[in-house]
């Protein structure tokens, strides 16, 4: 009995075989970011009024988290070209070819199918369409159409990452309110010199990519500019929740003293030299600007909190 | 004597592969869990009062 070895390597054959492992499809959801979004739609799920049982608050949370990453993972696949020639994105898992473009888009589309359904059917369809218009707005208006068009796009597109707080305050109440709005504008007021900051320092990487972004459109003096600019609008939007009467005076001593900070910073990259190449004071910002964002929303938690304890108490 | 013909996963391919199967059945576990809690969690004690 003759035995004919006919199995060939995948290689050979011309086939491409994944050895893409979970952590790569992880990686694929931008754990930081997504680490970011399950923080603030926490605190706006917490201080919403109304209780939610804490199993379905643990849903809501964990579908809100993997909608965020499905649009990650979107964008992945959509911005893979840029992606590669950026210092910053080349080692993603697309663009290093760890996941081939097509795996990343039906990865995004079915966690995004699955988040949506499960945020709805468990929890409600308010928050549902919410997520999924956060889906859309920064897999599509961003990711496909503002951000290879115009130095406003993360102006813009910053919508999408100022909307956890709102889908966590929807979870719990099945409606939008002030509060919530609130909540959004300060995170749609953080973005722009979150990323501009950084675009300075970066703005290499934005141009070799093709990238728009306005320290390559409009120069580096118009953005320092335009940081401080929103910079100066953060303190009293971060203050508001105090001076529309849902948080106490210590959070607004508290936000307007991190207003300040994010302002001081803000100066001092516009007071940055045109030559400088260090551009410490920029990295600086961008580094407050994480620490600003976890400190107002843990300050604003801690707030809500502590009130209903004291009135719980009284 | 066989003539079918087939690939052979390299043990890269083979040992990523089951590193994915494993996850997604972990994740299908956890949708199974999530969907049964959430049940009980939405419907209470109810859930167990029905006609026999």
């Amino acid at each position: 009995m003759a035995i004919v070895d006919n199995h060939i390597s995948a290689t050979e054959a011309g086939v491409r075989l994944s050895e893409a492992t979970p952590r790569d499809y992880f990686a694929l959801l931008k754990p930081r970011v997504m680490s970011l979004v399950i923080f603030t739609a926490l605190v706006g799920l917490v201080a919403a009024p109304g209780t939610l049982n804490p199993f379905i608050a643990l849903v809501a949370i964990l579908a809100i988290a993997v909608g965020a990453g499905a649009s990650g993972a979107l964008n992945m696949w959509y911005d893979a070209d840029i992606d590669v020639v950026m210092s910053r994105t080349a080692d993603r898992p697309v663009p290093s070819g760890r996941i081939a473009a097509g795996e990343a888009l039906a990865f995004g589309l079915v966690l995004s199918a699955f988040s949506v359904m499960t945020l709805g059917v468990i929890v409600n369809w308010v928050a549902a369409g919410l997520l999924a218009f956060t889906i859309f707005f920064y897999a599509v208006v961003y990711t496909m159409w503002l951000k290879r068009w115009t130095p406003q796009n993360i102006v813009i597109g910053g919508a999408a990452g100022a909307f956890p707080p709102m889908i966590g305050w929807a979870a719990a109440t099945g409606s939008v309110s002030l509060e919530s709005v609130i909540l959004f504008l300060i995170i749609f007021l953080w973005t722009p010199p979150h990323f501009w900051a950084l675009a300075l320092f970066k703005s290499g990487d934005y141009e070799r990519a093709g990238v728009p972004m306005l320290p390559n459109v409009a120069g580096a003096a118009a953005t320092r500019r335009q940081i401080l600019v929103y910079s100066l609008l953060i303190a009293p939007v971060g203050a508001a929740p105090w001076a529309f009467g849902f948080a106490s005076a210590a959070y607004g001593v508290l936000a307007v003293a991190l207003g300040a900070g994010f302002a001081w910073h803000a100066w001092r990259v516009f007071t940055m030299a045109d030559d400088d190449r260090a551009m410490k004071p920029a990295k600086a910002l961008f580094a407050y600007s994480i620490v600003y964002l976890f400190a107002i929303f843990a300050a604003f938690l801690i707030d809500t909190v502590a009130g209903r304890i004291v009135g719980l108490g009284g | 004597m066989s003539d079918k013909k087939g690939l052979v996963l390299s043990p890269a391919q083979a040992k990523a592969r089951r590193a994915r199967s494993i996850a997604i059945g972990l994740v299908l576990a956890a949708m199974v869990a999530i969907f049964y809690f959430a049940t009980i969690a939405k419907f209470g004690p109810a859930i167990f009062e029905r006609a026999l």
